[in-house]
């Protein structure tokens, strides 16, 4: 069935709500806001009733695909289940009603929170000294960029170049290009790896930063980590990582020991926080020592550790050992950067990884990461018979296939995408990277079973058969859907996305 | 593949029409390159007057699977601009050596041109391309 649109639902004078009559002096409008400020005509809103505005919401969410309702293999998004108890530890009132106008000496207990996951990160990624200022995943590329170039700049020169993969994300140049560098692309060879005479031959002593993820958007591990990182810190350039694909290495290996001096954090991604839609997010960055004084303030700051350490030896709670540092913002930080977003953060969402990191342990991460590797290899195995393959060694935690001999068929990664909707799958990532024709890129996460992993292959293994009968047939998919095939080109070019209401 | 014979062009798929005495050219993205991009949805050119860098990145072009750079083909200053294709992209996908050229610029050192491809040499990149895509295929 169709969803009507709410303004469809509209009738004249019908309302939510009945607010009481007004207790205040009133004055006219146009007394209060000047003439150019107001609306010639009334806003069109559409009148409905509460339940009216409750059942279409909870029927349109009823409509969408989401994680908690589908299997979502969206490669280099790590679609992973969002565990119920973080949410349930984030809406504590220590964590919930606090407000970052209290004073520090009121809210001990988030601050040591924050600072029990700046060691936490610290410890997972092999870095330094934390940051968890950064409000996203790009927020926190821009902030890593910019103490990147405050750490040349404190040296003398600020250089000019960053380098990147041809296989990286978007957001990897653009944050290079918005702090200010010229973006360098070095070519990945047949294996989906940098290739490194290449990249040889763009470094040189203008390059402030090699901007890498490990595993790559190819989903393979880049071998040559340890001889990239010598390469680049001889040019004296440093070495940025992408945390997007960390979930494949939690536990296995750290940035930091391959010789990455900055990386960022997708927490939305590794550690089960939502993915934002617009809501709030967080992209912690971590660093070597070099880099820490140039972090943004505040910094947490220990006052005292030992003066306010509780040690209870009674009877009932023997078993406990209470070490509570006193903690303060620190603003006295003279080579910072400054501030990069409100207060520290993003709460909620950094509770959220915290709790998911600590309801795991550091095994149970190892296994998580372990796990989402098995997954996508099992995916590969099962289905590099009919969808090409395009790189030999196995996989990390998702797998690129190319669809170009479907589409020799007559149907294309898209085509594929949309029927997968039809068996209760959301699409895997299409047309990314871009360095593999007509791209596939499934990344199963942890989360899901053998069996919902076979339940996937066994569509895919369908829609391949399809193609090979009858190509035609999938351009018109997906057929069960409360919407069919849409007209992207025609939603693209006619971009049209205020709702204007027409004269019947 | 369609590769006009009076037209130079690069290994990024850019193809150059060359104006009186070598002084202007006139620059747009050849067949090949709109093809692969499928359709195209918005176009981001430079302005006339912005002076842009030959083999440097001066414009954007988007379609719904992927959204590419345009490098300058060669130095010089942008004299006009094609106000049709801004408009309706799509005149790129339908006639991309004819109405759906993208800017022309007044040439800053016409000693670039020697880096420019010619007919054959692009035709020859086309035609590598094609068979190593079944060299790949072979080799599985």
């Amino acid at each position: 069935m169709r969803e009507s649109l709410i303004f469809d639902l509209s009738s004249p004078g019908r309302r939510a709500c009945s607010l009481p009559a007004f207790d205040a002096p009133a004055k006219p409008l146009t007394e209060l806001v000047p003439q150019d400020c107001l609306r010639q005509h009334d806003a069109d809103l559409p009148e409905v009733s509460e339940i009216d505005v409750v059942r279409h919401v909870t029927r349109l969410s009823q409509i969408n695909f989401s994680v908690d309702t589908h299997f979502y293999p969206l490669g280099s998004c790590t679609m992973k289940y969002n565990p119920k108890i973080n949410d349930r530890i984030a809406s504590l009132p220590g964590f919930a009603n606090i407000h970052p106008y209290q004073p520090a000496s009121t809210t001990q207990g988030a601050l040591a929170a924050f600072e029990l996951l700046e060691q936490t990160l610290c410890a997972i990624t092999g870095m330094d000294a934390f940051t968890l200022q950064p409000a996203a995943g790009a927020h926190g590329e821009l902030t890593g960029l910019l103490l990147i170039r405050a750490y040349h700049t404190a040296r003398g020169n600020p250089r000019r170049k960053v380098i990147v993969p041809d296989s990286a994300h978007g957001t990897n140049p653009s944050s290079a290009h918005l702090a200010g560098y010229h973006v360098v692309t070095v070519p990945s060879n047949n294996r989906g790896e940098v290739d490194l005479e290449k990249f040889r031959a763009v470094l040189d002593d203008e390059v402030a930063a090699v901007m890498l993820t490990n595993p790559s958007t190819h989903g393979v591990f880049e071998t040559n980590i340890l001889e990239i990182a010598a390469m680049a810190h001889k040019a004296g350039a440093l070495l940025y990582y992408d945390g997007a694909n960390l979930n494949a290495l939690v536990g296995l290996a750290r940035p930091g020991d391959m010789g990455f001096d900055v990386v960022h954090l997708n927490v939305h991604k590794t550690f089960s926080t939502p993915h934002g839609g617009g809501g709030p997010g967080a992209g912690p960055v971590g660093v070597k020592k070099a880099l820490e004084p140039f972090l943004p303030v505040p910094r947490l700051k220990i006052v005292e550790r030992e003066a306010l350490s509780i040690e209870r030896k009674n009877a009932d709670a023997s078993r406990f050992t209470l070490h509570a540092p006193r903690l303060a913002w620190d603003y006295d930080r003279p080579q910072t950067i400054g501030k990069m977003r409100s207060f520290y953060g993003s709460t909620g969402v950094l509770i959220r990884a915290l709790t998911y990191i600590l309801a795991h342990g550091d095994e149970g991460m190892r296994r998580v990461s372990e796990v989402a590797i098995i997954n996508a290899n099992y995916i590969k195995a099962k289905l590099k018979d009919l969808y090409d393959d395009p790189f030999p060694q196995a996989c990390m935690h998702e797998i690129v296939f190319s669809a170009r001999l479907q589409k020799k068929q007559g149907s294309s990664a898209r085509d594929i995408a949309k029927r997968l909707l039809d068996f209760g799958f959301h699409a895997p990532t299409i047309y990314f990277p871009m360095t593999v024709p007509e791209a596939l890129m499934i990344e199963p996460t942890e989360t899901e079973s053998r069996e919902t992993l076979d339940r996937f292959i066994a569509a895919m293994r369908q829609i391949a058969e399809e193609i090979t009968r009858n190509a035609e047939t999938l351009h018109n998919a997906p057929f069960t859907m409360p919407v069919t095939r849409v007209d992207e080109v025609k939603a693209a070019r006619e971009l049209d996305v205020n709702f204007v209401k027409r004269d019947a | 593949m369609n590769v006009p014979s009076d037209l130079k062009y690069t290994e990024s798929h850019e193809w150059v029409k060359l104006g009186k005495n070598n002084e202007t050219a006139t620059i747009g993205l050849t067949d090949f390159a709109q093809e692969e991009l499928t359709d195209i949805v918005y176009l981001d050119l430079p302005k006339v007057g912005d002076e842009i860098e030959a083999g440097t990145e001066c414009a954007v072009v988007e379609s719904v699977k992927a959204a590419s750079d345009i490098y300058a083909p060669l130095s010089g200053k942008v004299t006009e601009v094609n106000q049709a294709v801004l408009d309706d992209p799509a005149i790129v996908n339908e006639d991309a050596f004819g109405k759906g050229w993208l800017f022309k610029i007044k040439l800053a050192d016409p000693v670039e041109l020697d880096e420019l491809l010619s007919d054959s040499d692009y035709e020859e990149i086309l035609s590598e391309k094609e068979s190593q895509d079944e060299d790949e295929e072979e080799e599985k």
